[in-house]
This record gives structure tokens, C-alpha cells and sequence, in this order.
């Protein structure tokens, strides 16, 4: 057997993991040496204890998130998928949309929020179309770029072969598009978190389906930051553990052919 | 013996020239009739339309004047029984994401045979360009030379009665590309394939041909006909032979002359 040091995947793990327990032995340590107010900055023991006694709360708050940032990721790749679907098949379509699309992505979600939370009376399914908005653009233009990017060669082999039009999109641009598909979905992933969160704060929704950033607020407000940092500390777990699943995803979709996912033998 | 006199030309081409958009004259008319069971390589200096000649044959473009007939017919009878033809790019093309047998499967799948179908004659092509042991690799895992032989597999399987090859083997060292071409000069013969091949060398067009067409450029047009009347099928030895280099040092004298400026002032 291999010593676990020589091992890629067993350094790939311990490396940022040693960082990561080296900072909080030196952030607990120096802030109890400097004696920091938990008020002012919370040391890494206490932001546990309020992870232990909040736990109910934070959990229900992170399904909350949760279920508005999956639902937010689901809707943005199927519309996403769709449009460039519409895209690729006609270029006047491409040409007269895509402006808007790229508006959409460039108008802050914070600006927009308002105005969805105001409109749509359900405060989930508003909390959903922000988030949607926030994470649609990278899918759509991944995908549209991926199912136009077709080895020429190829395109060339399957009109000679008068493939028909489905045929070429089935065999052909699909299979060549997820590449780029499942780059787009890593960063959509991401957004879909980011665009759920914001928009929980400009709700600022309590009560029962309050979520993380709510529960963020509400930290705020009553001077509790332990649980400020319990939250914020889920919230980045989360996304962290959204983008492993891509990373998983898309090694399970393309190990076998892709330049990205091969894993070459030295 | 190869060229049947019975039976009717493969392809032929009746004064077919080909003038591009930008006004550029590709071919001047042509006159050519590819006998069945022929062996046919075009080959010239660069802008000769040799790739134009034989993308008319494979009906990819259209002449601009004059016409072609496949086995006496037009074209849309091309692609019945006894009527296919395939066509082999200088890069093997193969679908990066799927296995080797996919990629042979996929001009029967585009033309809608079954699986189950399918399956014994993908085994067939595979084994006769000798990768059978290779049917569940993906392209990544093969050599520049395997996957040509892929290429030749794909074309193979749908029973093609004429192979039309541009620069096939243009990329490989020149060890792989001896051992294609025997093998290619093999599955001629025992396929009675009828062939147009597109290539810059003048060994494997001495190798391979029953006759070899020299053209010229500006216009693109053919400048000699050469016959190479050794029999076939041809094996290694024929390569080492007084022969065999008697042909490749007449084929370049013609290449050297249809490459002269005055070659081309002498026509237009």
C-alpha cells in the first residue's frame, strides 16, 4: 500500500482541511488570549454552543433556504435548457431574445426583489422567481454556446448522412453541449444559494418560513452574533456541498471522454 | 480483369466545372468516367481541385455547369442496394463521446436500422479493419491510426459500393499509413470496392491505384492519366520492386510538371 502522503486524493482532502483547523485553533486561541467580547467578534467555541442551542431553529431555517434555492436551481435549468434550446434552433429568435436575457442578468436582484415580493402574493414562490432570475443566465449561455459549438467535421458526416433535424440534435449537439452544460451548472448552482439568500433579506420574512438570512436579521437585531456566524456558516456549507454535487454530477456524465474530467496517469 | 467491361461506369462525369461564388474557376470542365471496381487516385499541387472533384463525385457540392451520373442514374436513386457510397475525411470525425461501436453504428442509426440489426454488421466492419478487441474503447484511448481505422470501419459497415477518401491517411507516420494502405488495398479487393482517393504522396498512389488521374491548377483540371497495370491484390513486395519505382519516378516527373507556372498558362 501507497503512504497516505503519496496519496493525490488523500492530500487533496487533508491539505485545505489542516488550513482550515490551523486557522481556528489560531482564531480560538488569539481571541481568548486578546479576550475579544463574544458581542464584537464570536470565537469559534461559542459559535458552536450557538449552533447546539439553535439547532432546531437554524435547521428548519436551512430546509427553508434550501427548498427555495433547489427549487430556484431546477426551474432555472429547466427554462434555461428550454431557451437555449429556442436559441439554437433559430437565429431571429437568438437575436431578438438574447438582449433581454442579458438585461435580466444584469439588473442586481436586490433592485428587483421588491417589486416580485409586491407582485406575487405567495412569499416562497417570490422568494423562488428571485432566485430563478438570479441563477437562469449562466445556463442559458453555457448551453446555447455548447449546442452551437459542434465539431464542423462531424455536422459535415451527419448532412451527408441527411440526418434529420432531431437526429442530429439527439446524437450530435446534445451529447456535445454538456460540457458546457455542466459548467454552467456549477456556477448556476451557486447563484441559485446567493439569489434565494438575498432575496430572503430584502423580504425580510420571519416566522415560520423564515429562513437563514432571516435568521441572519434577526441575529442582527438582537445582538446575537454567535448565531449570526452559525448561520452565515451554513449558508457557505451549503453552497460548498451544491457545487461538490456538480463537480460529482458532471465527473459521472464525462469521465469517460471529456478533456475536463480525465484524469491523466503519470 | 478489375475494370469489367459489362458492367456500367460507377460514376461519370460529363463536362461537370465548378465556378465558386467569389468567381474563382475550381474546375474546368471535366470529362471522367470511373469504371466499377476501379481503384482511382487524384492527385496534384495544391488548388488543383482534386478535394473539389471529389466532393462533386460525392454530390457535397453541385457543378457549376455540365452534370455527373452515379451508375447510370442521377442522384437520388444513390443509396439503394448495389447503389451506396461512403465518404472518409482526412480526420477520422468520431464522436468523442461514444464508443467504438457507436460511432460505426451511427450512419446505420441515422438511416434507422435497429440495434439488433445493426449489431452483426458493426461486429463485421470492426473485425475487418482488425478491432474487435476494441469495440468498447472510447476514441481518447486509441492511436492517430486506430481511430482512422474506426473511420474505414464506419464506412464500411453500411456495404458501400463506392469509398470516396480525401487524404484518409494524411496525418499519420508514415509506418501507420503503409500498413492502412495494404490493408485498405485488401478490403478493395475482397469488398470489389469501387474507390476515389484523394492524396499528396506519390508511393501510396503508385501502391494503391489501378490509375492515377495528375491535375493542375488555376484551373483545376486533369493534366495526365497514368495506368499502373500491376496485379492485384498487391502485397508488401510490390513497394521494393524495380517496378514500383520506375512508377513513382515517372508519377513525380508528370507532379513536377503539372506544378510548373507555364502548366497553367498553357491551358487558360
Amino acid at each position: 500500500m501507497k503512504p497516505l502522503l503519496q496519496s493525490e486524493a488523500f492530500v487533496r482532502i487533508a491539505a485545505p482541511l489542516g488550513v482550515g483547523i490551523a486557522l481556528f485553533v489560531l482564531w480560538e486561541v488569539g481571541f481568548r488570549l486578546a479576550s475579544v467580547p463574544v458581542y464584537l467578534f464570536p470565537k469559534p467555541s461559542d459559535i458552536f454552543t450557538s449552533f447546539v442551542n439553535n439547532g432546531p431553529s437554524l435547521f428548519r431555517a436551512l430546509l427553508v433556504t434550501l427548498r427555495v434555492t433547489l427549487q430556484a436551481f431546477a426551474a432555472a435549468v429547466i427554462i434555461g435548457t428550454l431557451v437555449a434550446f429556442m436559441f439554437v434552433q433559430s437565429r431571429a429568435i437568438e437575436i431578438s431574445l438574447f438582449p433581454y436575457a442579458v438585461l435580466l442578468q444584469v439588473t442586481p436582484v436586490v433592485a428587483i426583489a421588491p417589486l416580485v415580493i409586491i407582485l406575487v402574493k405567495n412569499t416562497q414562490l417570490s422568494l423562488t422567481i428571485c432566485a430563478t432570475l438570479v441563477a437562469l443566465f449562466p445556463i442559458i449561455s453555457n448551453t446555447t454556446l455548447g449546442l452551437r459549438s459542434v465539431d464542423p467535421g462531424l455536422a459535415n458526416y451527419f448532412r451527408m448522412n441527411r440526418a434529420s433535424r432531431f437526429k442530429t440534435l439527439v446524437k450530435l449537439r446534445i451529447p456535445g453541449a454538456l460540457p458546457y452544460f455542466f459548467g454552467g451548472l456549477r456556477i448556476s448552482s451557486g447563484l441559485a444559494l446567493i439569489g434565494a439568500v438575498v432575496a430572503e433579506f430584502v423580504a425580510g420574512t420571519g416566522g415560520r418560513s423564515s429562513g437563514l438570512a432571516y435568521e441572519i436579521l434577526d441575529a442582527g437585531f438582537t445582538l446575537d452574533i454567535p448565531r449570526m456566524f452559525a448561520a452565515l456558516f451554513l449558508i457557505t456549507l451549503t453552497g460548498v456541498v451544491l457545487f461538490a454535487a456538480m463537480v460529482v454530477l458532471s465527473r459521472l456524465a464525462l469521465s469517460n471522454w471529456h478533456e475536463s474530467e480525465i484524469r491523466t496517469e503519470t | 480483369m478489375v475494370t469489367g467491361g459489362e458492367r456500367p461506369p460507377a460514376v461519370e462525369v460529363l463536362s461537370a466545372e465548378k465556378v465558386f461564388s467569389n468567381g474563382t474557376r475550381g474546375l474546368a470542365p471535366i470529362n471522367l468516367s470511373i469504371a466499377d471496381g476501379e481503384f482511382l487516385t487524384l492527385i496534384g499541387p495544391s488548388g488543383c481541385g482534386k478535394s473539389t472533384l471529389l466532393k462533386l463525385i460525392a454530390n457535397l457540392i453541385e457543378p457549376s455547369d455540365g452534370r455527373l451520373l452515379w451508375w447510370r442514374g442521377n442522384f437520388s436513386q444513390v443509396g439503394q442496394e448495389g447503389r451506396r457510397f461512403a465518404f472518409v475525411f482526412q480526420e477520422p470525425t468520431l464522436m468523442p463521446w461514444a464508443r467504438v461501436e457507436a460511432n460505426v453504428r451511427l450512419p446505420l442509426e441515422l438511416s434507422n436500422v435497429t440495434k439488433t440489426k445493426a449489431a452483426p454488421l458493426v461486429a463485421e466492419a470492426l473485425e475487418q479493419v482488425g478491432l474487435s478487441a476494441f469495440t468498447r474503447h472510447f476514441p481518447r484511448q486509441l492511436s492517430g491510426g486506430m481511430k482512422m481505422r474506426v473511420s474505414i470501419a464506419r464506412a464500411l459497415v453500411t456495404k458501400p459500393n463506392l469509398l470516396l477518401m480525401d487524404e484518409p491517411f494524411g496525418a499519420l507516420d508514415e509506418f501507420t499509413r503503409n500498413k492502412l494502405d495494404a490493408d485498405l488495398i485488401r478490403l478493395w479487393w475482397e469488398g470489389k470496392l469501387t474507390t476515389v482517393f484523394v492524396t499528396h504522396s506519390i508511393y501510396e498512389a503508385v501502391f494503391l491505384s489501378t490509375r492515377i488521374i495528375v491535375m493542375a491548377a488555376n484551373p483545376g483540371r486533369i493534366f495526365r492519366t497514368m495506368t499502373i497495370g500491376e496485379p492485384q491484390p498487391r502485397g508488401e513486395g510490390f513497394r521494393d520492386s524495380p517496378k514500383f519505382a520506375a512508377y513513382c519516378r515517372e508519377l513525380s516527373t508528370w507532379l513536377a510538371k503539372a506544378s510548373l507556372p507555364s502548366a497553367s498558362a498553357g491551358v487558360s
